[in-house]
């Protein structure tokens, strides 16, 4: 529950970072929807649906804009959404990203949330366009029951409608869920409905006029690990002498059904097929190739238990926290890594420089519930700006490492409700002259300088007032 | 230049000319040529820079080996009171209520503990941070000790030089910088208070020592301040406040009084107790402890020897003086006796603590208090220890003493009876060795020092020898050859012990010292006391019952009650202990030793020492100790050997072993059906070592 009320917060806060002042929008007769396929993949716990829309145009003047509806429990829970125009037949297909933006409708029926899709070309009189869009929902699968014993499996509910919500009139639509396992102990059943293995189908339903709800309930077996890092801090730190030092402290939870009564190490040993399914020991982070010094440490010290692997492409450090996490158990620790400068560290055309590397978390699979990137820029760096291709709260700290004396700007990006599909780089641009690079050296060697040169006065002086 | 601006100034000095001279010519490069006094000089600041890294570097094996941490329990300890002071400053540190130790009592932090080593750290911290230096104060901790083990070489060298010579200095510092009595309790991460008291220990000494010899006030008042400082880091300053005393009172006795000694000692005594009456810990205790009055006697005993002296230099007849010395002595003794009987009759002076009646009669402890008595370092020393720790040193000590002997002044015999009563109290504890370094450091660099002088002087002297016997013939000629070569035999011989000393230091601190005992969660160098609960509160920050208070016998009896009892009867004892959850260390997978059920004897010990319903006999079947079906019934259902074995029955630890296999102690466990009727199994570690259990509310009555 109070997740969801943070999510609503994350929404309000979309809203009003919107600044395009929207269009007048076209009213629902004028577009309508004429084939609708939507696939839900709730195999991990993070939702993934995948829309794909043939809008037509039959009003009477041309339409730039498509509006996405959503219930406002699923709003709270988006944590990305995509949406491209789908241009070609079969084989040729190609797809133009479009823009989105979170939108506000005055008199929405039972407060449903809107997402805007800008058309790159007007869709004039009679034309169709076919739009696929990808959305991600977190925190949607609700365990049930909510506590279960190391014996037991996880067993979740998801809800949605049997109907694609819509402001527009679909002609002909049809739902698909996969379940990560033909595990299902139910599912709400709107005819026509079907289940073959590990597939759910709920459809073709014909002729459903605009905002058509049909709530259904699915109850499944998912035992895939529910890895949930409630806070999350990347430190990027750039040293200018060539390399690129990443820290991150993660707060990790297990957020599947909570664990309840005891835990018997015999059995979780003897039995690992039937013990502790839902529960996970070790998680894979896919971090850039050429890393180097990898550690991997909490509070008490360092972690023995991780393994890299890496090869030109990419490398792949896999940890194990300190116990197995069972549902509601959480375990923090530190990752940190060193990067090749070069690989990063970019001159733009007009002399500036600028940081390139990717935003959210390196672990596969997780949901971020509070996520910050600081960068810390080397001392002496100035005008530091940064690009993010999604909304994100910015603003600029100061702090001090070794031999600072006016401190390093540091750029504070925060985001919540991160998902894998924010694995995309973002840049901060900064000007800096490589003077300042030689300002600590020249400190120390000043120092051993005047250390030397007093020695070597007291060896020569003779500062008794009394000649003996 | 500089001339000139001093007839400017109209200021001249006729000093200062010369110097101006001096300092024009420094820059023409014939002056940069040294004379064989720096020569010297530079060679033995290099030296000595070195020693001091090396003491530092030699200290670094565990960061090196594992990771930059806190070692043992009471280190924690150190650095969560440290991380406090940090954080919130020193009049919250000092007016803290820990509520998390010591549950259900609670601790007041600023009255129940030394401060120096955290006052210390915190300092370092304050001033790097000022310097810019961005470190974290776990750092800061980790590095105090190998930091102040560097500090002490320098002392340690003063030190030598005040006894000796420059040479014996130098040797002392080489020594002690690589010693594994002094390292075992100083490696990077044993953030105890012996880290820096050695340090304040050896400063106290050679302050005073210097005060003697100089009879001034300034280093009087010094070695006041090494004594405040030592009182605040480490209990172990009774050692200062006794071994002063004795010393005193030996020159008193040899006829070895002066006025330097009185002014060394009034200062360095009055001053330093009331500066030690500042440390909340102490309090009052020089007035009013058993220990501490030898050293108020042995002052009041300088006023009258001062008075005698007075009355000596007034009084012409040697009669009459001696009459009036018989008296005089007599009174004071007797008034001094009354004094100490009354105090000790009406209860102002408290009579000796256990732990001070355990180093004088090493069989004390055994037979009374079982709490110190099982604290492992408390053990008496094993002579293989001594060994281990001074190697060739526990030859030289020896040697040097007689040097000390054949020139006795009031400095050597200082060492002399620092070294001699440190070395008793190290054989009485494992843990006093550490007192001992120092000692035997400073004495046996004394032996090599004066060895190698005497045999270099041989050498060196070959050449007026071989003129001078030029005339005399083949014979003497020969001789001098034989006393040559005799003589390299033993500068060989001596280096060659030396280095093997220097290899077995390295080796001794790489593998024995420099392993951290939380790497296994366990070990607990304060007893199995510690071993139920280490760490847990500094780590992940839990109220613990039992932490390391080896003050509270009751409560500590209380646990140890409750983990000898019957399930049923200890889980009353938990339930009126608040207990939420309950800790052991188990061994029987993988084989480590120093386990709780290991220990479990000591704890029955302890509990019945409070609470006779505990008898010893009762766990042992015939004197044996023993786990498997043989062992006593009450030893097989008491809640220790519930808690480490249960559902332990199930697992194959061994190949070719049945199941429930303790490969701990070899043998199968004698009790594999256990069920537990009041506690519910939390947690076990992959290996087994740490198991927690939770204990369950009461069971509903309706």
């Amino acid at each position: 529950m109070e997740i969801n009320i943070r999510k609503h917060g994350i929404y309000i806060l979309l809203i009003s970072l919107v600044t395009l002042s929207h269009l007048s929008l076209v009213t629902s007769s004028d577009l309508q929807i004429v084939d609708a396929e939507r696939r839900i993949d709730v195999i991990s716990h993070i939702v993934r649906v995948y829309l794909t829309l043939k809008v037509e145009n039959t009003g009477k003047s041309s339409a730039s804009e498509i509006l996405l509806a959503f219930s406002p429990e699923q709003a709270k829970n988006i944590a990305n959404l995509q949406a491209a125009v789908v241009i070609g037949k079969k084989r040729k297909k190609t797809y133009l990203p479009l823009q989105v933006n979170p939108t506000d409708l005055p008199d929405s029926p039972n407060g449903t949330k809107y997402f805007t899709a800008y058309l790159l070309n007007p869709l004039s009189t009679g034309e169709s366009v076919t739009i696929e869009v990808l959305y991600t929902l977190t925190h949607s699968l609700q365990p049930y029951p909510v506590e279960i014993s190391q014996s037991e499996p996880q067993l979740v509910y998801y809800h949605d409608s049997a109907l694609i919500l819509s402001h527009y009139y679909i002609k002909r639509q049809k739902t698909m869920i996969r379940t990560p396992s033909n595990k299902v102990e139910s599912f709400t059943r709107v005819e026509p409905a079907d289940r073959k293995g590990t597939e759910l189908k709920y459809g073709p339903y014909e002729d459903r006029s605009p905002y058509s709800y049909s709530p259904v309930i699915i109850h499944f077996e998912n035992n895939n690990p529910f890895a949930v890092v409630e806070e999350l801090i990347r430190e990027v730190e750039i040293s200018h002498w060539g390399n690129l030092q990443i820290t991150e402290h993660y707060k990790l939870a297990h957020g599947g059904a909570r664990h309840k009564g005891v835990f018997s190490r015999v059995e979780y040993q003897g039995r690992p097929s039937g013990s502790g399914v839902s529960s996970f020991k070790n998680l894979l982070a896919k971090l850039p190739p050429r890393v180097h010094s990898v550690y991997y440490r909490d509070g008490i010290g360092n972690i023995s238990t991780s393994h890299l692997r890496s090869d030109f492409k990419k490398s792949e450090l896999e940890i194990e926290p300190r116990y197995p996490l069972f549902g509601g158990w959480k375990a923090t620790f530190t990752i940190g890594y060193g990067l090749p400068l070069q690989d990063f560290l970019f001159e733009s055309d007009d002399g500036r420089r600028y940081l390139n590397i990717s935003f959210g978390c390196p672990i596969a699979e997780t949901v971020v519930d509070n996520l910050t990137v600081k960068v810390v820029l080397p001392e002496g760096s100035k005008n530091p700006s940064a690009l993010v291709s999604f909304p994100v709260e910015q603003n600029l700290e100061t702090s001090y490492s070794y031999l600072d004396v006016v401190g390093r700007t540091v750029v504070v990006l925060k985001k919540k409700n991160v998902v894998p599909e924010h694995n995309i780089p973002f840049q901060v641009y900064y000007d800096f002259h490589p003077m300042f690079m030689l300002a600590e050296p020249l400190m120390l060697t000043s120092v051993f300088f005047l250390l030397f040169l007093t020695s070597l006065a007291y060896l020569h002086m003779d500062i008794s007032i009394r000649k003996s | 230049m500089v001339s000139k601006s001093d007839t400017l100034n109209g200021v001249v000095k006729p000093d200062l000319i010369p110097t101006a001279t001096t300092l024009s010519s420094i820059f023409s490069l014939k002056t940069l040529k040294l004379k064989t006094k720096q020569k010297e000089l530079l060679i033995r600041v290099s030296i000595l820079c070195l020693v001091y890294i090396l003491a530092f570097i030699t200290r670094l094996f565990s960061v090196l080996r594992y990771e930059s941490m806190i070692h043992e329990f009471d280190p924690y300890f150190n650095y969560r009171t440290t991380l406090y002071l940090t954080e919130k400053g020193f009049y919250e540190f000092w007016n803290w209520f820990d509520s998390e130790s010591w549950y259900p009592l609670g601790r007041i932090i600023g009255g129940t503990l030394y401060p120096g080593l955290m006052v210390t750290a915190a300092l370092i911290y304050w001033v790097l941070r000022f310097l810019s230096f961005a470190v974290h104060i776990r750092e800061v901790c980790v590095l105090t000790a190998p930091f102040f083990a560097s500090n002490t070489t320098l002392v340690a060298y003063f030190f030598g030089k005040e006894l000796w010579d420059s040479g014996a200095g130098l040797v002392a510092a080489a020594l002690i910088a690589i010693c594994p009595g002094y390292i075992s309790r100083s490696v990077a991460g044993s953030y105890d208070n012996e880290a820096v008291a050695i340090f304040a220990l050896l400063t106290t000494f050679y302050l005073f020592v210097k005060a003697v010899k100089l009879g001034s006030l300034a280093w009087g008042l010094a070695s006041a301040f090494g004594y405040f400082y030592m009182v605040s880091a480490w209990g172990g300053y009774v050692f200062i406040i006794n071994l002063i005393p004795l010393y005193v009172l030996v020159l008193l006795i040899t006829g070895r009084y002066s006025m330097r000694l009185y002014v060394a000692y009034n200062s360095m005594y009055i001053l330093g107790m009331l500066l030690a009456m500042q440390i909340r810990f102490v309090g009052f205790q020089h007035v009013q402890s058993g220990e501490h009055m030898a050293a108020m006697g042995v002052f009041f005993l300088m006023q009258v020897f001062y008075f005698l002296d007075w009355v000596k230099h007034q009084l012409n007849d040697i009669k009459l003086f001696q009459a009036f010395l018989r008296i005089t002595v007599t009174c004071a003794v007797g008034v001094g006796a009354v004094a100490l009987g009354v105090g000790t009759a009406s209860g102002y002076i408290s009579p000796w603590t256990g732990r001070f009646y355990s180093l004088l009669d090493p069989t004390y402890a055994k037979d009374h208090i079982p709490i110190i008595a099982s604290v492992s370092e408390h053990q008496p020393t094993a002579w293989s220890s001594f060994m281990f720790d001074f190697h060739i040193l526990l030859f030289l000590f020896p040697a040097g003493l007689y040097f000390c002997f054949k020139r006795l002044s009031d400095a050597t015999i200082f060492i002399v009876m620092y070294g001699l009563t440190s070395m008793y109290f190290a054989g009485v504890m494992v843990r006093l060795i550490l007192v001992a370094t120092p000692a035997v450091c400073l004495i046996s660099a004394i032996a090599v020092s004066a060895t190698i002088k005497n045999l270099t002087q041989l050498l060196r002297g070959k050449n007026k020898v071989a003129l001078s016997a030029s005339g005399k013939g083949v014979w003497a000629i020969n001789l001098c050859l034989s006393r040559r070569m005799g003589a390299i035999a033993l500068l060989v011989g001596a280096f060659y012990l030396l280095s093997r000393y220097a290899t077995h230091c390295t080796w001794v601190t790489s593998e024995a010292y420099s392993s951290p005992s939380i790497v296994l969660a366990a070990r607990g160098h304060h007893g199995q006391r510690v071993i139920l609960m280490i760490t847990i509160t500094a780590m992940g920050n839990r109220t613990v019952i039992v932490d390391n208070n080896t003050w509270n016998n009751t409560h500590i009896a209380t646990v140890g009650l409750a983990m000898s009892s019957y399930e049923d009867e200890a889980y009353e004892i938990m339930r009126s202990l608040d207990v939420d959850y309950v800790l052991v260390v188990f061994g029987g997978v993988t084989g480590y030793s120093s386990d709780d059920i290991n220990k479990f004897l000591w704890m029955v010990r302890i509990g019945g020492g409070v609470f006779p319903v505990i008898k010893e006999p009762d766990y042992l079947v015939n004197g044996e100790y023993r786990v498997d079906k043989g062992a006593a019934p009450k030893m097989l259902n008491c809640l220790m050997y519930k808690l480490s074995y249960y559902r332990f029955g199930e697992l194959t630890t061994e190949y070719g072993k049945p199941p429930g296999y303790d490969r701990a102690r070899g043998v199968e466990i004698g009790n594999k059906d256990i069920k537990l009727e009041h506690l519910e199994e939390a947690f076990t570690t992959s290996n087994w070592i740490v198991r927690i259990y939770k204990v369950k509310p009461p069971n509903n009555r309706w």
